[in-house]
């Protein structure tokens, strides 16, 4: 009894150390790799605007066609939810309002998020994972070319660029879902909606969920490619690595998003 | 002419956590000489050779590369010194996402300013030098292995190293295969005078290729000599390896059984 409370007690430590240790190296990547992109030139190692565009294709413009199908199908069941809803008070026009704020605020950077997370985090995770279990990091570094500088900071560079891009076109794409089923429900005319919607709209609730957006960026690019450099061995590794940077990304963004919206919503 | 060490290893000792895996190495290696690393599996010779690449963490100990302690030098310096050291690994570790010509211009394209199509040039002369010319717009996955491993050399010397290092030329090839890989390398030296250290198990490889041989046998350096003085030494565990005998170590009783039970 007493050593299994002992057991149990050390298994604990090992885990805190353990994330301690990751959340640390996840710092650690993220102040390198923005000191690539900020002082690599210097050093002789820029960050090439060229593998920054290839990623940015890569993670932000093949991204395009899921957002926007998932995007306008939440825009419109947010307007059928709104408008149930708001029948029972009679003021199924106030839907808009509804919809504006919560799609600018919360839907449009979420799903995003999460979209960008699933598809990239994961791919990003297999590459790295793949390319260390094959000793390409370890070519890179011989041929003296710092690793982090060439897989990872145009990965970043590339997320925090497209990821609020992404973000703004969820936006518009959502709105319309909405406006078109508000349009066929209760007559609302497309013009009028987003009419009203922009009345109603701030610029900081679109800043807000642009933020939200950047963070995310973030979180998806050191998640990846963290996951990618911890694998140790084979091809299980790799499969390890690759389903749990998935779901941390998604989880992270979930949780970052809930902080976000209760300190900036109050 | 007077020859310098190119690589002087003084004391390294190398350590993961508890366990000491290079214990107090010395050896050198001389301009221009070849300088096979043999030992059998777990010997420690890939551990050296990861720790000679810069790739680790020595607990104590110096290794200079062409002068230079990279045991102390700053990671620009570092790169600096990289651009003349070559590396080939066991697996090639071709970049699987960029064709041949691709990777052999790779080190061109970072290091240098030169333009696309010099950089092509030299780069399709290299593949030239290993038999691959032609092959620049195919991808990795679709070359054999002895390709792979001659694409990874051609990528090693496209920046023209000093210093060359090859990591089992002939494990996964077959004998054809790897005796012209060890024709390669001899012309590669006696052309460029480059200085090589090749870690090999392969006996009939590196009696072939090597001006030298250092035999590392559970992390210590059993001798570090000539061809002929290998073959002649009178070291029993250099003598097991050289006729592939198995070993016939002493088991202590009483410590294989405190294995056994331990921890229960």
């Amino acid at each position: 009894m007493h050593k299994k409370f002992a057991d149990g007690v050390s298994a604990l430590g090992r885990i805190a150390v353990a994330g301690v240790e990751e959340a640390g190296y996840v710092f650690a990547l993220l102040a390198e790799s923005l000191y690539w992109i900020f002082f690599g030139a210097w050093q002789k190692q820029p960050v090439r605007l060229r593998a920054v565009f290839a990623e940015g294709m890569a993670v932000g413009v093949r991204a395009v066609p899921i957002i926007l199908i998932a995007c306008f199908a939440t825009g419109a069941m947010l307007a059928i939810q709104g408008i149930n809803t708001l029948r029972m008070f009679g003021a199924e026009s106030q839907v808009v309002l509804g919809i504006s704020l919560s799609v600018t605020r919360e839907f449009a950077p979420l799903i995003a998020g999460i979209f960008v997370a699933g598809r990239t985090a994961s791919a990003v995770a297999a590459r790295i994972g793949t390319m260390q279990v094959s000793q390409e990091i370890d070519a890179l570094l011989v041929i003296g070319i710092n690793p982090v500088r060439y897989l990872v900071s145009p990965l970043l560079a590339a997320l925090l660029l497209t990821l609020p891009a992404l973000t703004v076109l969820a936006n518009f794409v959502a709105l319309l879902g909405g406006a078109l089923y508000c349009s066929l429900m209760i007559g609302l005319p497309v013009p009028i909606f987003f009419d009203r919607a922009f009345a109603a709209l701030e610029s900081a609730d679109i800043m807000q969920g642009l933020i939200k957006s950047l963070v995310f960026a973030a979180t998806i690019a050191l998640v990846g490619a963290s996951n990618g450099f911890m694998v140790k061995a084979g091809a299980e590794g790799v499969g390890r690595a690759t389903t749990r940077s998935v779901v941390l990304a998604i989880v992270y963004i979930i949780l970052i998003d809930t902080v976000f919206t209760y300190l900036l919503s109050r | 002419m007077e020859r310098t060490p190119v690589i002087e290893v003084e004391n390294l000792v190398v350590r993961y956590g508890q366990r000491e895996i290079l214990h107090n190495i010395n050896f050198s290696v001389e301009a221009g000489e070849i300088m096979v690393i043999m030992g059998g599996s777990g010997s420690g010779k890939s551990t050296l050779l990861r720790h000679l690449l810069g790739l680790g963490r020595p607990a104590s100990g110096s290794i200079r590369l062409l002068g230079q302690d990279i045991t102390r030098l700053s990671s620009r310096q570092m790169v600096e010194l990289r651009k003349n050291i070559g590396v080939s690994f066991q697996g090639g570790a071709l970049f699987n996402s960029m064709t041949v010509g691709e990777n052999v211009e790779l080190p061109l394209v970072e290091h240098t300013k030169l333009d696309p199509n010099t950089i092509r040039i030299i780069s399709r002369m290299k593949l030239e030098v290993v038999n691959l010319a032609g092959f620049e717009n195919l991808m990795p996955s679709e070359l054999s292995g002895g390709m792979v491993k001659r694409a990874a050399l051609a990528r090693a010397i496209v920046m023209d190293p000093k210093l060359l290092f090859f990591d089992e030329p002939s494990a996964g090839l077959d004998p054809v295969v790897s005796a012209e890989l060890d024709e390669l390398i001899l012309r590669l030296r006696d052309a460029m005078n480059m200085s090589m250290v090749v870690v090999t198990h392969e006996l009939e490889s590196a009696f072939k290729i090597a001006d030298r041989i250092t035999v590392l046998d559970q992390g210590h350096i059993l001798m570090s000599d000539t061809v002929a003085a290998v073959r002649g030494s009178a070291n029993e565990r250099i003598q097991n390896l050289l006729n592939r005998r198995p070993r016939a170590e002493q088991v202590d009783p009483e410590a294989y059984l405190a294995r056994l039970t331990g921890e229960i």
